[in-house]
């Protein structure tokens, strides 16, 4: 869903993802001094700061949710979209992709809002739906990766004598990585997003501050939790784009 | 017997002609043995008792729905019906199968609260999803392997639609919780579904009328196209509850400094960041989509129309925009399906819409509560999806379809 074709130079795309990261890294740290900021901008505040927790383990958290549903969506994407590009599974290849199309026009906050009250509130439902909606983008760009390789170039694997396997290691992946990554970043900015929301569903998350200040009528919470989550998110974006670029190939 | 079909898909399954039907089948049976199909609470808060398939049902429901089962299991075999007949068989079983899961739960919903306290309520279960849904993925895949046109999959699909939309008419879901808590908020929901439509038309309007010149300007000028993906990929990044929320401050600032602002509705809270949040997040798949569209218009084409002795502006409008127009509705049909989406969380910064619901529901764990916020809103963005893919085939031009 999303452009990954920048034309500008990849160099100072580079120093933006340094700079995001640094400033990033600095917020999580050290909002707390930035009270006499928040204060002047909101007198009629009491407390200017999120201080309930940390932010430092806030973003943990958030980042926890992030990484273990991701990393259970890739490995379980990427094995789903492989098997039903493998010809015992070719059967279930419409069955799959229309599955991962149509899942993909649910809304990831309805997902959430059934799925977690289902399995219980709190930390491991909220992965649960994560994870569910995690996969359809994996598994969508795992088969179009994996489409995108010649028949040619197969046949030309396949008759220099490589195996099976080996075809898929040294032919086939390499190839399509450049397309699943694309898949694995629209699946951890959406779940990035949607980590989010959870703090509405009991995970502690970078949104636990959103909604705190939401409730309670304090803007300076809302934008804490606000500004560190888009960095993190746009941080996350650009190291994807980093490593997509790293496989183009023959561009 | 053999000898009609391709060689490799007699090497892939010579016992079992359809083996998705099969597993679809196979996973809605252990659903409904091992999950329940329903729970009764004594009342809208606490979670509820379990009720499996057989005890919820009477024996002639669930004696047709194990006898609708063995005709959708003859339907994966290679025998008896030959396989374009097993398809329509599959067309014609399992929509009954769904219309009796449906019948079944109402059926059991109005028996059992006719002596129990007025307060009890019966849920829907995880079995009557998975009963659900296996259904109607059993629909899709026939539609895929007889590969029939669009017009006969719409009627199908409006026909069970409708009716679908008689059984709720009749009132035989009235018992159900969801339906209970429907009730209990007949006006606010429909005041809280047309905001959402409202919120999802005011983004769309004002997105289409920026994004489209946009999206011309990244084809015509190469120089500005990287900045402005890259600018529209930014907002696209920010996760939605962010940029709500981001947008929440300096509105309410701009309110307090120009009150004329105020009186129109612009201020912290409410539809405004709402809307301008939903237009941001909008423009990337319609600037994007324009581009696309136009950038996939063939240069020869437009060398012949010139040749013709076309203007420019003929050239745009009677030849790149036509052939533009798929992509580019396909592009509306990305925005439309993910502000329905966003407008969801919009409820957070009080825009309200159906997300009202969900938040409300999720804050009084009153899980219903969320299924009648959640439930229509996936239903909205379901439809939608599809009369834009269908508007996206009619607008290819003839003989491409």
């Amino acid at each position: 869903m999303r452009v990954a074709s920048l034309k500008r130079p990849a160099a100072s795309r580079d120093r933006l993802l340094v700079a995001l990261s640094v400033l990033l890294v600095l917020l999580v740290l050290f909002m707390e001094h930035l009270a006499p900021v928040f204060r002047t901008l909101f007198p009629e505040l009491n407390n200017p700061v999120y201080r309930r927790e940390s932010f430092l383990q806030l973003t943990l958290d958030h980042l926890l949710l992030v990484l273990v549903s991701s990393l259970i969506s890739v490995s379980v994407g990427v094995g789903a979209g492989l098997f039903v590009t493998r010809r015992s599974g070719r059967e279930f290849e419409p069955m799959v992709s229309a599955l991962a199309a149509i899942g993909q026009t649910f809304p990831p906050a309805a997902v959430l809002a059934i799925v977690v009250p289902l399995a219980g509130f709190g930390f491991v439902p909220t992965i649960v739906a994560l994870t569910l909606y995690g996969l359809l983008p994996v598994v969508q760009n795992t088969i179009a990766g994996l489409g995108t390789v010649p028949p040619t170039t197969l046949e030309a694997a396949r008759g220099i004598g490589m195996t099976q396997s080996q075809i898929l290691r040294r032919v086939e992946l390499p190839m399509a990585m450049r397309v699943i990554i694309a898949g694995v970043r629209v699946s951890v900015i959406i779940n990035i997003g949607t980590a989010t929301i959870g703090a509405t569903v009991g995970a502690q998350s970078l949104g636990t501050p959103i909604i705190a200040g939401l409730v309670g009528n304090n803007i300076a919470y809302v934008i804490q939790g606000a500004v560190l989550v888009g960095l993190l998110a746009i941080v996350s974006d650009l190291l994807f784009e980093r490593l997509e670029r790293r496989f183009t190939f023959g561009e | 017997m053999t000898d009609g079909r391709a060689p490799e898909e007699r090497r892939i399954s010579p016992v079992i002609a359809n083996r998705v039907l099969l597993t679809l089948l196979v996973a809605a049976l252990l659903g409904a043995a091992l999950l329940p199909f329903a729970a009764m609470a004594p009342n809208r808060l606490m979670s509820g008792q379990s009720v499996g398939v057989t005890t919820a049902l009477l024996p002639w429901q669930w004696l047709s729905l194990a006898a609708l089962a063995g005709v959708l299991a003859l339907c994966a075999l290679p025998r008896p019906f030959p396989a374009r007949a097993a398809r329509w068989v599959t067309l014609g079983a399992a929509p009954l199968w769904l219309l009796l899961v449906l019948y079944g739960l109402g059926d059991y919903a109005t028996r059992a609260l006719q002596d129990a306290s007025s307060a009890a309520r019966v849920s829907q279960g995880a079995a009557f999803w998975i009963l659900v849904f296996c259904p109607v993925l059993m629909i899709v895949d026939a539609f895929q392997r007889l590969n029939i046109g669009l017009a006969l999959r719409g009627l199908y699909t409006v026909g069970l639609g409708v009716v679908i939309g008689a059984l709720f008419a009749s009132g035989i879901f009235d018992a159900l919780s969801i339906m209970r808590e429907y009730a209990n908020n007949r006006d606010t929901f429909t005041a809280e579904f047309l905001t959402h439509l409202r919120l999802v038309g005011l983004a769309l309007g004002p997105a289409l009328l920026v994004g489209l010149p946009l999206g011309l300007l990244a084809r015509r000028r190469p120089t500005a196209r990287g900045p402005l993906f890259g600018v529209l990929n930014f907002f696209q990044t920010i996760p939605s509850i962010a940029l709500f929320a981001l947008l929440v401050a300096p509105l309410s600032a701009l309110g307090e400094a120009l009150p004329w602002l105020k009186a129109l509705g612009v201020g912290g809270i409410g539809a405004a960041p709402a809307i301008i949040a939903l237009i941001m997040y909008s423009l990337l798949p319609v600037v994007r989509n324009t581009y696309a569209g136009f950038a996939g218009v063939p240069a020869t084409t437009i060398e012949a129309a010139r040749g013709m002795g076309m203007t420019s502006r003929q050239i745009l409008w009677r030849v790149e925009v036509p052939l533009a127009l798929p992509v580019i509705l396909s592009g509306l049909r990305i925005v439309t399906v993910q502000a329905i989406g966003l407008t969801v969380v919009a409820a957070l910064i009080g825009a309200g819409g159906l997300g009202a619901f969900i938040f409300q529901g999720l804050g009084q764990y009153a899980i219903d509560l969320v299924l009648l916020g959640a439930v229509p809103t996936i239903a909205l963005a379901v439809v939608a999806d599809f009369l834009l893919q269908i508007l996206v085939v009619l607008s290819k031009p003839a003989g491409t379809r």
